[in-house]
């Protein structure tokens, strides 16, 4: 069965979205992106330091860059980092972040859809990060966003899919790319993110702060695929608690 | 001349271009984008974009994040 992902008039074979923060060495970062399979790769805009070597030295030229408005606090911050990003002369994607809480670093709704409304018609392909609140994510594609990107739980927990239900929503109701976005710890709760129709994973903290990075690169990848396949294949009826069990072996030709 | 960098009021030499200014603060200028007085400078002007006194600029590249 064909499976395409589309996303911004461009096909993308992988699934998992990932990211270029917090490893322990940036020269990781090559190996990660062959294990991880990923083709779109997230990076952040900050003035520049004396003596400071910036990071897209470090990511095959193949990668689709997605840089993110990381540092806004509104609509206007989020528009002049998208506008950099640009003049940087990697695409026109955009993951817009627009954030004051300072210590749950929860995306602001109201700023992101107004951000993505005037990064649309400046032809930007916007993916705008937010909570998986059904008006906030309404707001956004009819401002005409390519996907939206809601958390899981906050920003760098690992916590996993704390916000599971409320994804389930926005995956049913919405006609865009439901990519779930922060907060995914393991690679299993990638998968449920897949199984239950998410377009695709962005995975950065999980990744970046294993012991490990390339390998857990790669075990997310695997989650991923098999969460999508299991999306792909529907999965089966469940019984609700109490109902009684049904044996998988015929209940016939017993030997006796 | 006095100029704005990335937050810090500094005295420069007058007669400097955008590539002059990336040069002396050892910058990669393939690399970063550079906004002056609130307006993105295209990195085909570097060259011939000349600096006033009291601009503010504002260097800056892609760095790690998620």
């Amino acid at each position: 069965m064909e499976d395409k992902f589309i996303l911004g008039g461009v096909e993308l074979k992988s699934r998992l979205f990932i990211g270029t923060g917090k490893y322990s060495a940036d020269n990781l970062i090559p190996a990660v992106c062959e294990a991880s399979g990923a083709e779109v790769i997230t990076v952040a805009m900050r003035r520049v330091e004396k003596g400071q070597q910036g990071i897209v030295a470090h990511i095959p030229r193949s990668m689709r860059l997605l840089p993110n408005t990381s540092g806004a606090r509104t609509a206007d911050e989020a528009v002049r980092l998208a506008r950099l990003a640009r003049a940087a002369g990697c695409g026109d994607w955009i993951k817009i972040e627009v954030i004051s809480d300072v210590r749950h670093l929860l995306p602001d709704g109201y700023e992101t859809a107004k951000a993505t409304e005037a990064l649309v018609k400046e032809g930007f392909t916007v993916l705008p990060y937010i909570n998986p609140d059904l008006y906030v994510a309404r707001a956004c594609v009819d401002a005409g966003a390519a996907a939206v990107m809601p958390l899981g739980a906050p920003i760098g927990t690992n916590r996993g899919l704390r916000t599971k239900e409320m994804i389930g929503i926005l995956i049913d109701e919405l006609d865009v790319p439901v990519v779930v976005d922060a907060g995914i710890g393991r690679p299993s709760q990638a998968c449920e993110a897949m199984e239950m129709g998410a377009a695709a994973c962005l995975v950065n903290t999980a990744i970046a702060s294993s012991a490990d990075p390339v390998r857990m690169a790669a075990a997310f990848r695997a989650a991923v695929e098999a969460g999508r396949n299991a999306w792909l294949a529907g999965a089966g009826a469940v019984k609700a608690p109490g109902e009684a069990a049904e044996a998988s072996s015929p209940l016939t030709g017993f030997l006796r | 001349m006095l100029l704005t960098v990335n937050g810090e009021q500094g005295d420069y030499a007058d007669d400097l271009t955008v590539a002059g200014l990336l040069d002396q603060r050892g910058h990669d200028a393939a690399v970063v984008v550079v906004e002056r007085n609130g307006g993105i400078v295209p990195a085909a002007d570097f060259a011939t974009t000349r600096l006033e006194a009291g601009d503010v600029l504002e260097l800056v590249q892609f760095v790690g994040g998620g």
